[in-house]
């Protein structure tokens, strides 16, 4: 039978292998599909969660998760587009225009 | 069987989020992340959120993937990226372990036992039924803010990304940067 720390250990798998894309990938769209890896296990915490303690909350704050992941990727996409219209690439490395 | 599909949900979802991270190939990791979307609204089904399965079908693997799709366009996606990566073993050490203390850190409430249905679910209504009561009435003002924060994306979306859209990226690289400053 499948319990709630299932789905638990599963979030934070889903979020570790997220933190190790954001933290190791030195490209910009890599660190976005970093970033919505994380949100998904967000998602799935808050769904178990919210099945298991027969709670609605929880589905309503991962419908918020999905509204505001939607809304960064549109403007993140901008803004990349921006980026490398100006510059001809998305790695960080060439990012460092603020060191002294 | 619920059993045997978690599994199989998960073993899928964590092997597509690998690719996705550990790929050198824009493309591939964007269609594995794609894929996993997919299995993750399983996962809901599963747990019988029916209506954030479907949203998630819909908003992620619809709209947000098929948005990357399009940025993906602009990028050179097809070669294989040339990234100067920091070393894996402490990459993977500090990743385990901030994500341990952050999950520790927000399961201990839970281990407690003081978790109390806040808005229980509804007796003799279906999923979408049960969201749309919770979320018209108790959630309205934040249901709205997300319309609003919506529409502000939308718009810096289409500003950030239209400007100069008529001009070809090849042609443009042939500028200098400074040059860029006088569009607006």
């Amino acid at each position: 039978m499948i319990g709630l720390s299932h789905y638990l250990i599963l979030a934070a798998l889903l979020f570790s292998i997220g933190l190790v894309g954001v933290i190791r990938r030195k490209n910009l769209l890599m660190l976005f599909f970093a970033t919505e890896i994380m949100l998904n296990a967000a998602n799935v915490a808050f769904a178990a969660i919210s099945s298991y303690y027969h709670d609605l909350s929880g589905q309503m704050f991962a419908f918020f998760i999905i509204a505001v992941a939607a809304s960064e990727v549109a403007v993140g996409l901008g803004l990349l587009i921006l980026l490398y219209k100006k510059y001809g690439t998305l790695d960080l490395d060439n990012f460092t225009m603020l060191k002294g | 069987m619920e059993t045997f599909a978690f599994y199989l949900f998960s073993i899928l979802i964590i092997g597509l989020f690998t690719v996705t991270v550990l790929s050198r190939n824009i493309l591939y990791a964007m269609t594995s992340l794609a894929a996993g979307m997919v299995l993750i609204s399983g996962l809901f089904f599963l747990l019988g959120a029916d209506f954030l399965g479907v949203v998630q079908l819909i908003v992620y693997v619809g709209a947000v993937m098929a948005l990357y799709a399009f940025g993906m366009m602009f990028f050179d996606a097809t070669g294989v990226v040339k990234e100067n990566n920091t070393p894996a073993t402490t990459v993977f050490l500090l990743g385990g372990l901030s994500a341990v203390v952050l999950v520790v850190i927000f399961a201990a409430p839970a281990i407690g036992g003081n978790v109390h249905a806040l808005y229980p679910t509804p007796d003799g209504a279906t999923n979408p039924q049960a969201v749309g009561l919770v979320l018209f009435t108790k959630y309205l003002i934040p249901f709205e803010v997300a319309a609003v924060m919506l529409l502000v994306a939308m718009i810096a979306g289409i500003i950030l990304a239209g400007k100069k859209m008529d001009k070809s990226l090849s042609r443009m690289k042939d500028e200098s940067p400074a040059s860029e400053k006088d569009v607006k």
